[in-house]
């Protein structure tokens, strides 16, 4: 996978990842990938129906040490 | 325009006096179906805070301008943004302090009644979860039923009535919110009661919580007496507090019933269940005043925020206690059942002191509505 820019919202409270992933993704191309690091729990639900609402990919979503990364393919 | 914080209190206030409002929840859609705040003259609009970041313009009109408008989300953060866009856009609104983290937290404590010589009954109503737990108090001292996790609501209430905890009880083991009983009874060296049959699995000390235990409250000797009614659990136990109270636990809410299914056993427990739903409390006074531990939707909330209603009342207009039929009741209470609580099975595990999660992990577990009827 290809990543194009990668958005670290390690330690911020909703709404601050999603805010901060929709200021990246307005930079990076159409079908570019890009790479966002949370530690915030309810990003998970919410990061699933912004991608949605947006037509934006999440290619894959894993959980390390309590940090999430999202893989979103810009649609 | 300014944004105003509101707090968990004041909207129960708002839930308790039927005042208007109109809440702007942005949750995402399934969280907000899920659950939301409910109110008798509530009005919703659900636009999650993710569509909103490009601005609030599309929903302006949508917002009303003669009525007094909540912004809420999950834990707080979202909603101050979008109330603070919304202000700039010239309306004036409120933030849910907490957010629904917070909601789900509260607890207003109500009072049901007076008890002989003096002593007095109080309901906790936890309106965002739906849960209901009790305190009876008699000169100086205290029982404590189906206390939810939040202790020092408890403790605290207690020292400023000026009575001393003695008796802590759960009626069953709770399935859809973490029971604060055990910690109660260690602050305060009260004696914790659970009934065995639901205890098997406990890994601390309990006393057995069985048919026809008897305690008193000061010296009065107000009595709480117990009254072993199976079905949603195998332990399940009601009281009855002055010979005027039934608490029914998780058996018999307002309008509708329990489930038998919370701990794996719908099959084998509906028996019970319709037992001690059409034999055992039909033994009792119809004038018993019933205190379930949950209510289900706001409709079931009395003029002053009260879930109370008559025995009588119940046996007259509760569907789930007017099946005739013995098949049909068995369908009704192990087919099509809602939802199951959220993380259920978690939290009988940390009421069996099996689980030890931290706070964070309790609230995550808690988020939800109760689902502990059938109706």
């Amino acid at each position: 996978m290809n990543i194009t820019k990668t958005v670290d919202a390690k330690g911020f409270a909703c709404p601050m990842p999603i805010v901060k992933t929709k200021k990246a993704i307005d930079t990076i191309q159409s079908g570019e990938v890009l790479e966002v690091l949370v530690t915030d729990k309810g990003a998970l639900n919410d990061f699933a129906a912004w991608a949605k609402t947006g037509g934006h990919t999440i290619l894959e979503q894993k959980e390390e040490a309590d940090v999430l990364t999202f893989y979103i393919q810009k649609a | 325009m300014t944004v105003k914080k509101i707090t968990a209190a004041q909207v129960a206030r708002k839930v308790i006096e039927h005042k208007e409002l109109f809440i702007l929840d942005v949750r995402n859609n399934d969280a907000f179906e899920d659950w939301k705040i409910e109110g008798h003259n509530f009005e919703y609009l659900n636009i999650p805070y993710f569509e909103l970041l490009d601005g609030v313009e599309d929903i302006l009109e949508k917002i009303p301008t003669d009525k007094e408008v909540l912004v809420v989300c999950a834990k707080e953060g979202s909603s101050l943004m979008v109330a603070e866009m919304l202000s700039d856009a010239g309306l004036d609104v409120s933030y849910l302090e907490g957010g629904m983290k917070s909601w789900s937290m509260y607890l207003e404590p109500i009072k049901v009644g007076d008890l002989t010589n003096g002593g007095e009954l109080y309901q906790f109503v936890r309106l965002g979860k739906g849960c209901l737990s009790y305190m009876a108090i008699s000169e100086g001292e205290a029982a404590i039923i189906d206390a939810v996790r939040f202790t020092d609501v408890f403790t605290n209430f207690a020292k400023e009535k000026g009575v001393e905890i003695k008796h802590v009880f759960d009626t069953h083991l709770h399935a859809d919110h973490i029971s604060g009983g055990r910690e109660i009874a260690a602050q305060t060296g009260a004696a914790y009661y659970l009934p065995p049959k639901d205890a098997e699995e406990v890994v601390f000390e309990y006393k057995p919580l069985t048919d026809g235990l008897t305690i008193t409250l000061g010296s009065s000797n107000i009595e709480v007496g117990a009254l072993y009614s199976p079905g949603h659990t195998i332990g399940s136990t009601s009281f009855v507090i002055d010979s005027k109270y039934l608490l029914t636990g998780d058996i018999l809410f307002i309008d509708s019933i329990g489930r038998p299914d919370l701990a794996g056993l719908a099959e084998d427990w509906v028996g019970d269940l319709r037992d001690t739903l059409y034999s055992r409390y039909r033994e009792l006074a119809e004038s018993l005043i019933v205190l379930p531990a949950h209510f289900m939707v706001i409709e079931e909330l009395n003029e002053d925020g009260t879930v109370a209603k008559h025995l009588g009342e119940l046996f007259a207009e509760n569907h789930g206690l007017n099946i005739e039929d013995e098949a049909e009741f068995r369908k009704t209470v192990t087919d099509n059942l809602p939802p199951q609580p959220n993380a259920y099975q978690q939290i009988r595990q940390v009421n069996m002191g099996k689980m030890t999660p931290d706070h964070e992990e309790l609230i995550e577990m808690e988020i939800g509505p109760n689902r502990c009827a059938v109706r």
